[in-house]
């Protein structure tokens, strides 16, 4: 399988990689990794007119431990992350989700800001850092803006970035000592696309009780208080962990899907909010 | 089409190349290295991993003209590495392939997990592999064989 015919250009500047989208009219594709961008080439579900690879652009790559969070630059790669090369603000959550994302291989190339850019609902770090509570750093031609991560996707493949917008950067808040924090995810093979997946942070410290459910049909559904049942499930309340209660509350927060879809995800969730129990 | 200059197996390359051709295509066609096997080219199968600044990549999801300045060694290239060398034969000798047609991907990753893991138990070294299909041996005697070089190493290392 080989891509269909496109031009290449690798910008040194973010300056210019936005002036590249710009002339492109919304005929190009941003490779910052190209770990989904390649095989959409390859199999022609993508067929832009130019790809602007911006791996290269040295702020991309940046990282920055602020006093309350760390700011991870979008072209970071998964093997950074799992490894430790870059700061962690989230005690080892971080590098334990990007340890679990495809294969060694694809981790050493595909990237953080990619992987968000490229919004496959069944990726890991649009729930994760939704989790998180992260921000995305976004850079266009009227400037910079920054979106909640937990907004940031608007549908399947579907992302609040315009055209000319490039995600610049991630924007992780610290965990605190004693936050707990859970996931989890179904998926028929290690490495393979995930069929349900749940995130889960208890951090008190900072007023923090919030749940996602990944890999649905759409955007990821972000339960900012959920306070109920994560609370109950931390007291070791077995009910908070029943069949119903959790069912209960993914129907409330609109979990559609078929009766298989909802079933895996109801067992994610379930086990995603064990991890946070008491032990 | 573009210009590209990079290092291929410790060589230094120049070449002009069509930025739709991935580096596995552009290493067996313009350079004759067909020790790197294309199986699916979508990155599922892993049978064209190839080592780009020292780490495993996939070579079909690549692009040539993305690896402008890179340093890219193929199996060729890693005839006389050590580890390679211990693990062709303890492949050979636990029957860790059939056909070989994901046998060079599989030496590739094999390398990372006794370089990368070496302490990795079967469970890890499994999961590890998942990213390389193999349809003839059923992993069995590749884990053995990597689990074997993880040991030669390490009760090398333990040695006075």
């Amino acid at each position: 399988m080989k891509a269909a015919a496109f031009d290449y250009e690798r910008p040194p500047t973010l300056e210019r990689a936005i002036e590249l989208l710009r002339a492109a009219n919304g005929d190009a594709k941003v490779l910052a990794g190209g770990q989904s961008l390649g095989p959409m080439l390859n199999l022609r579900l993508a067929t832009p007119r130019l790809v602007v690879d911006v791996t290269r652009i040295p702020e991309l790559r940046r990282t920055a431990d602020e006093r309350d969070a760390v700011v991870i630059g979008a072209c970071v790669t998964h093997a950074d992350i799992e490894d430790g090369r870059v700061p962690d603000a989230t005690r080892g959550v971080m590098p334990g989700v990007a340890r679990a994302i495809a294969y060694r291989a694809v981790r050493n190339r595909g990237t953080v800001g990619g992987s968000l850019a490229h919004a496959d609902p069944s990726a890991d770090w649009p729930t994760a850092l939704a989790a998180l509570g992260a921000e995305a750093m976004i850079a266009g031609p009227a400037g910079r803006r920054h979106v909640p991560v937990a907004e940031f996707l608007s549908g399947a493949f579907e992302s609040t970035l315009a055209a000319d917008e490039i995600l610049e950067a991630v924007r992780v808040p610290k965990l605190s000592a004693r936050a707990r924090w859970g996931f989890h995810k179904v998926c028929r093979k290690p490495g393979k696309f995930a069929e349900a997946m749940s995130a889960v942070l208890w951090d008190p410290d900072r007023g923090v009780r919030r749940a996602v459910i990944g890999a649905t049909d759409s955007r990821p559904i972000t339960i900012g208080d959920a306070r109920g049942s994560v609370d109950r499930s931390r007291g070791g309340g077995a009910d908070a962990l029943s069949e119903h209660a959790v069912a209960a509350m993914l129907d409330g927060a609109g979990l559609g899907g078929d009766s298989y879809s909802r079933r895996i995800h109801l067992v994610s969730f379930r086990r995603a909010l064990a991890q946070i129990q008491s032990t | 089409m573009k210009p590209i200059r990079l290092t291929v197996n410790g060589k230094p390359v120049s070449a002009v190349v069509e930025p739709r051709q991935h580096l596995g295509d552009f290493l067996r066609e313009h350079l004759l290295l067909t020790a790197t096997h294309l199986g699916c080219e979508q990155g599922v199968c892993g049978a064209c991993t190839v080592l780009v600044d020292g780490v495993p990549v996939r070579s079909c999801i690549v692009y040539a003209v993305a690896c402008d300045g890179a340093d890219v060694r193929t199996l060729e290239g890693l005839e006389e590495d050590e580890v390679v060398t211990q693990l062709r034969a303890a492949m050979s000798r636990h029957h860790g392939l059939q056909c070989g047609f994901c046998t060079p991907g599989m030496m590739m990753t094999a390398r990372d997990i006794v370089t990368r893991l070496p302490d990795a138990d079967e469970k890890r070294v499994r999961e590890e592999l998942s990213g390389n299909l193999c349809r003839c041996t059923g992993y069995v005697g590749i884990v053995d064989a990597i689990r074997d070089v993880q040991e030669q190493r390490k009760s090398r290392r333990g040695a006075p």
